[in-house]
């Protein structure tokens, strides 16, 4: 079954067509990797499905139900996350705070007028699935960048939702964050689905189960690691000969 | 009760919050002039809107240039209702017979019952903040933008008061208020009642706004403050969390405005335009934002200040004032908190540090 269905997308930028009539589906449990090269709208086809800009056509359905016009708190609710390039905490709440304020998001304001007593299960539990355990009480601004991202990923765990979107969670981390980082997603992706954006090819080719290659805001391939991998146009995009080859295509 | 109070506070907090009432009660009251303690009484009426402004500008980030106005509404609320208590025969107020009315206007009639004029004072700030706050926020306007906004409204709140002389007396402001419930405010005695009620209503405040930081929203404001985007992808809408802290602290404006009226005995747009406005915030600023003692300190501070410079050198207020936020900004961002934090800090850090070993001149090489 289809997670998530976008037919024929639009997203455009002051005439620049950012997203050019995409279609794009993930089945559920799937871990699906998105990657091409710089502009090719990535994160805005994450944006566009998180409610993050208003897409000029097209239909995004997530469990069959629209997407299109929520706000971004309304997707989230309905079981959409998702994380940022750059590690998005609040770095002066401490690490539970940060958790717990995570995982109270379907209170109803009255009950969030209460004082936190202790720390939930929940918390506890992600807590340890990041290894943040020891820095628990500590201001989440002074956690190193891997750890801050994965504060990041334990915020989005407790939320527990059906479709996680990462947007390079592994990007700027050293090696053994990487690994850390990829054990960890690999944890996540046994109960649900998820969507990474990643150039880390390494990284790919360890953790993902399909991969969709965009390119000028177009789907240029879909299929295994080593169908893409394979794939003469995918090469010649990375080594960025597609341009050149187009131009001569249109003088001809 | 005490033990209600503690989970508020804290058990150190408690001890001090209970030291502080102490002294602002009881040891005030006995050691102060009644002149003097009919400032203080004033001072902890700003102290009172401070809170609020900490609430929306130190923890929520919305810089609001324009309490002044939730102020003023408070504050005209129990002068109008003091007006018609004391008015003539004819139940009109003084300055409407001066400005030719023959008749009560109509918006004013309910404020004759202390059982609407009291309430309004806190409920129609409230009002006006949750629909403005509402309607700003949605929009996603923020930052500089909220701030000129609110500003424009303190402006314009002056001159819809100014120019409507008959219904609310003009420049010169409700003025000529003698009693409050059938009390003399120039006698002394009910002076110092007064200020014990200011006093009291100041801790309730405070412990109320306390609450609200210390609880799982007060950390989703400052959520809010530092992140607001990322707020929304954790499901929460913003628009909300800012709404209520920004209607919470035009509660708290138009309370101590209503009781800024019995204390000073005038209620005028000189109180609640931009400069007031921006006074207030800069007690705020000077303790330490996101501190709601050191708004209270601070405001306390910036006011008395403002009283004794203006008593030796009348002009030089305004130079001390300009010089103080230069220095805040400049020196000390976090204010008094910060400062008496980044002391406290150093001064255990010296603790710590053996003492250096003498080293024989001779050793050295």
């Amino acid at each position: 079954m289809n997670l998530l269905e976008v037919r024929d997308l639009e997203v455009v930028f002051d005439g620049f067509r950012a997203i050019d009539g995409l279609d794009f589906t993930v089945a559920e449990g799937d871990v699906r990797f998105l990657i091409g090269p710089n502009g090719a709208g990535k994160t805005t086809l994450v944006d566009a499905i998180t409610g993050r800009n208003r897409p000029d056509g097209g239909t995004v359905l997530f469990a069959n139900e629209n997407l299109l016009g929520r706000a971004e708190h309304e997707i989230v609710r309905m079981g959409v996350g998702r994380s940022f390039q750059t590690p998005a905490v609040f770095e002066s709440l401490t690490v539970v705070e940060n958790l717990d304020l995570a995982a109270s998001f379907r209170m109803p304001l009255r009950s969030l007028l209460r004082r936190r007593r202790g720390v939930t299960e929940t918390v506890t539990t992600a807590l340890e699935a990041v290894n943040l355990t020891a820095s628990a009480s500590v201001a989440a601004g002074i956690l190193s960048h891997g750890q801050k991202q994965w504060l990041e990923i334990g915020m989005l765990l407790v939320q527990e939702p059906k479709l996680l979107l990462l947007d390079e969670p592994v990007a700027g981390m050293s090696p053994e964050e990487r690994t850390r980082t990829g054990e960890l997603l690999h944890e996540i992706a046994r109960s649900r689905t998820v969507v990474v954006v990643e150039h880390d090819m390494e990284f790919l080719r360890r953790f993902a189960r399909s991969v969709t290659v965009m390119h000028e805001g177009k789907i240029l391939c879909e299929g295994s690691v080593a169908e893409v991998q394979g794939n003469p146009q995918v090469q010649e995009v990375y080594l960025g000969r597609g341009r050149d080859r187009r131009h001569t295509a249109e003088a001809v | 009760m005490i033990d209600r109070l503690r989970s508020v506070t804290g058990r150190k907090g408690l001890m001090a919050f209970l030291t502080v009432g102490f002294v602002f009660i009881v040891v005030a009251p006995t050691v102060m002039s009644d002149f003097r303690l009919n400032l203080l009484a004033k001072y902890l009426c700003f102290a009172i809107a401070a809170v609020g402004i900490d609430l929306s500008w130190g923890y929520g980030g919305m810089l609001t240039l324009g309490q002044g106005v939730f102020f003023g509404i408070g504050g005209y609320s129990m002068g109008m209702f003091l007006k018609l208590a004391e008015a003539g025969p004819d139940g009109l107020p003084d300055f409407m017979s001066y400005n030719g009315l023959t008749e009560v206007p109509a918006f004013w009639k309910p404020f004759a019952s202390a059982a609407v004029a009291l309430p309004a004072a806190v409920i129609l700030p409230m009002l006006l903040a949750a629909g403005l706050g509402w309607l700003i926020f949605r929009q996603r306007i923020r930052g500089p933008y909220f701030a000129i906004l609110t500003q424009a409204l303190a402006a314009a709140f002056v001159i819809l008061l100014i120019g409507q002389q008959g219904y609310t007396a003009g420049t010169n402001g409700l003025t000529n208020m003698t009693s409050f419930f059938g009390y003399d405010l120039n006698d002394p005695v009910n002076q110092r009642t007064l200020y014990v009620v200011v006093a009291v209503v100041l801790g309730a405040v405070f412990l109320l706004a306390r609450q609200i930081v210390s609880s799982r929203y007060g950390r989703l404001l400052i959520a809010v403050r530092d992140g607001e985007d990322r707020v929304r992808f954790l499901g929460y809408d913003p628009t909300r969390v800012k709404v209520l802290a920004f209607t919470v602290s035009a509660g708290m404006a138009g309370l101590a405005g209503a009781l800024f009226v019995p204390v000073v005995g005038i209620m005028s747009p000189a109180l609640l335009g931009i400069v007031p406005s921006l006074e207030l915030l800069i007690g705020v600023a000077l303790g330490g934002r996101a501190t709601l003692v050191g708004a209270v300190v601070g405001t306390v501070l910036v006011n008395y200040a403002k009283t004794s410079l203006s008593e030796q050198i009348p002009s030089g207020w305004l130079y001390l004032q300009g010089a103080l936020f230069i220095g805040v900004v400049a020196f000390a961002p976090r204010g008094l908190a910060g400062l008496w934090e980044a002391i406290s800090t150093w001064a255990r850090r010296r603790e710590r540090r053996p003492t250096p070993q003498l080293i024989e001149p001779a050793a050295m090489p």
